[in-house]
C-alpha cells in the first residue's frame, strides 16, 4: 500500500466516524482532538475502524501515534516486524 | 382503537414535521416499529409506535409541521372499528422549525446511505415530501459546487438547535430549583483495571472511563430512587428502571442526551456499545423517539478537555444531572499524606423539590464506592 492509499484510507474511516468533517479542509497535520475536536469515543471508533482495515491491532499506547494524517501514514506503513501485534 | 400522536421528544420540543411515513393503511404493527420521520430543531428522529395492532387511517401528511399531541394516526385492535377523532392543529408558523431552516431534513435510508458514503447532508437538496432529502438524492449526488451555501445550512441547523437548547435551559433555570454536590472519587483502582483490561481486548471491545463512570452512575442511581425519575404535575415520579441520558456534544456547537435504556442492566461491554451506538447515531442523526424522550438522569462527562469539573443544567422533566470534568492527576489525601493520583470530580445537579443535599451526597457517595471495584461494575 501507497503513502497516498494510506492517507486516503485514513480519511475515508475519519469521515466515517465523524461525518460533518469535510475531507477537503483536513490537512495532513490536523490533530484529531485538538483541531478537529474528536472525543475519546470518536478516537476508538476510528482506531477500530483502521485496525480493521488494516488488519492489525493498535494498542493504547499506539494512539499519539494516529493522531494526525501525517503520523498514521508513517505508523500504518511500518508494518514489518510487527506481526506480533497482529489480533 | 388508539390514536397515534405527534410525540415529545425533549421538554425544548413544542412542534414537530411530518418527513415520512415507514407505515401504509393496513399494516400491522407492534411495539417499537420504528412507524415515522419527524424532523425537529435536534435533527429528523424515528418515531416508534407503542401499541400493537393495525394502522387503521393516516391523519397527517408529509411535510406537515405539527404540534406534540397532534393525532398522526390511528392504530386499531385487531376486530375495532374506525372512529372519528379530531384533525392535526397545525402548528403556530412562529414557533415551528421548518424544514427549510433547518436544511437536514432526510430519511433514515439515506442518512445511513450518505453516512457510508461519507457524504455531508447538508450539502444536498431534497427532492422527497416537504423537501426532505430520500435515498435517490444521497445517491445521485456530487460535491456541491457551493460549499459556502453548505457551511451556512449546517450553521442554520446549529442555530435551530441552540434555540432548542436555549428554551429547554431557561425553562429548567426558571422551573427548578437547583443545588450542587460536588465531590472527587479516586480512580486509581478504576484506571488500573481499566488498563489492564484494555491491553488483552481487541480494539471494539475496549473500554472508557466514561463507561466506568456511567455504569457506577447508573447503579447509583438505582440505589438512590430520588435522583431517578420525572417530575410531571406538581410531583416526583421515581422511576423503577434505570435510563441513562448521554450527554453527546456535535462540533461546532449543539448537544444531544440520548438515553440509554437500562444501563444498570447492562454488563460494561455492553454499556460501552451502546453508548459507541448511540454516540455514532447522535452524530449521523438517527436517534430513535424512545431515546429522545426516555431519559430518567442525564450524564455529561467533559472527560477530554482537560478541565476539573462542570456544574450543569437539569434537563426537564428529569430531577438530576451528573457531570463530570476529565479524570487526572489530583493531589489526593491518603492515610494523613498527600499522593498524586488519577482522580475525577463530579458534581450533581439535583432538583430541590424532590431531594436535599444530604441525598445528592449519598448518591455521590455510592457512586464512588461503585467505582473502587471496577471488576465488579
Amino acid at each position: 500500500m501507497t503513502e497516498d492509499e494510506i492517507r486516503k484510507s485514513y480519511i475515508e474511516e475519519l469521515i466515517r466516524v465523524a461525518p460533518d468533517l469535510d475531507a477537503a479542509t483536513i490537512s495532513g497535520g490536523d490533530h484529531l482532538q485538538d483541531d478537529l475536536e474528536l472525543d475519546s469515543m470518536d478516537v476508538l471508533n476510528l482506531v477500530i475502524a483502521l485496525s480493521k482495515r488494516f488488519g492489525r491491532d493498535i494498542p493504547e499506547a499506539d494512539y499519539p501515534q494516529i493522531a494526525t494524517a501525517d503520523l498514521a501514514v508513517a505508523y500504518l506503513g511500518n508494518l514489518p516486524g510487527e506481526s506480533d501485534r497482529l489480533i | 382503537m388508539a390514536v397515534f400522536s405527534m410525540p415529545s421528544l425533549g421538554a425544548d420540543m413544542e412542534a414537530g414535521t411530518l418527513v415520512e411515513w415507514l407505515v401504509k393503511p393496513g399494516d400491522a404493527v407492534t411495539h417499537g416499529d420504528i412507524v415515522a420521520v419527524v424532523e425537529t430543531q435536534k435533527g429528523a428522529i424515528e418515531i416508534e409506535v407503542f401499541e400493537d395492532g393495525t394502522v387503521a387511517k393516516l391523519l397527517a401528511e408529509p411535510g406537515q409541521t405539527l404540534s406534540v399531541g397532534s393525532p398522526l394516526a390511528i392504530i386499531a385492535a385487531a376486530g375495532e372499528v374506525d372512529q372519528e377523532v379530531p384533525a392535526p392543529m397545525p402548528a403556530k408558523p412562529s414557533r415551528a422549525p421548518s424544514i427549510s431552516s433547518t436544511g437536514i431534513a432526510a430519511s433514515p435510508a439515506a442518512r445511513a446511505r450518505a453516512a457510508e458514503l461519507g457524504i455531508d447532508l447538508a450539502r444536498l437538496k431534497g427532492s422527497g415530501p416537504g423537501g426532505a432529502i430520500v435515498l435517490a438524492d444521497v445517491e445521485t449526488s456530487k460535491v456541491s459546487p457551493e460549499p459556502i451555501a453548505a457551511a451556512s445550512d449546517r450553521a442554520a441547523y446549529l442555530s435551530e438547535m441552540r434555540k432548542a437548547i436555549a428554551t429547554a435551559m431557561a425553562r429548567s433555570k426558571r422551573e427548578i430549583p437547583h443545588y450542587y454536590v460536588s465531590h472527587t472519587v479516586d480512580l486509581s483502582a478504576a484506571s488500573d483495571w481499566l488498563d489492564a483490561a484494555n491491553a488483552t481486548r481487541p480494539p471494539e471491545e475496549r473500554l472508557l472511563m466514561g463507561a466506568l463512570l456511567a455504569k457506577a452512575i447508573a447503579l447509583a442511581a438505582a440505589a438512590v430512587p430520588e435522583v431517578n425519575g420525572h417530575y410531571a404535575a406538581d410531583r416526583f415520579e421515581p422511576s423503577a428502571e434505570v435510563h441513562l441520558g448521554l450527554a453527546v456534544a456535535l462540533r461546532g456547537g449543539g448537544l444531544m442526551a440520548p438515553a440509554i435504556l437500562n444501563a444498570d442492566k447492562l454488563d460494561l461491554s455492553a454499556l460501552m456499545a451502546a453508548m459507541r451506538d448511540v454516540t455514532t447515531r447522535t452524530r449521523a442523526g438517527r436517534l430513535k423517539s424512545s431515546e429522545m424522550s426516555m431519559a430518567t438522569l442525564t450524564f455529561s462527562g467533559l472527560g477530554d478537555s482537560g478541565v476539573e469539573a462542570m456544574a450543569g443544567i437539569i434537563v426537564p422533566p428529569q430531577v438530576a444531572l451528573v457531570t463530570a470534568g476529565g479524570p487526572q492527576p489530583m493531589a489526593l489525601v491518603r492515610h494523613g499524606a498527600v499522593v498524586a493520583a488519577t482522580a475525577v470530580t463530579l458534581i450533581l445537579a439535583a432538583d430541590h423539590r424532590v431531594s436535599d443535599g444530604r441525598l445528592g451526597a449519598k448518591f455521590l457517595l455510592a457512586v464512588d464506592k461503585f467505582l473502587q471495584t471496577p471488576e465488579a461494575l
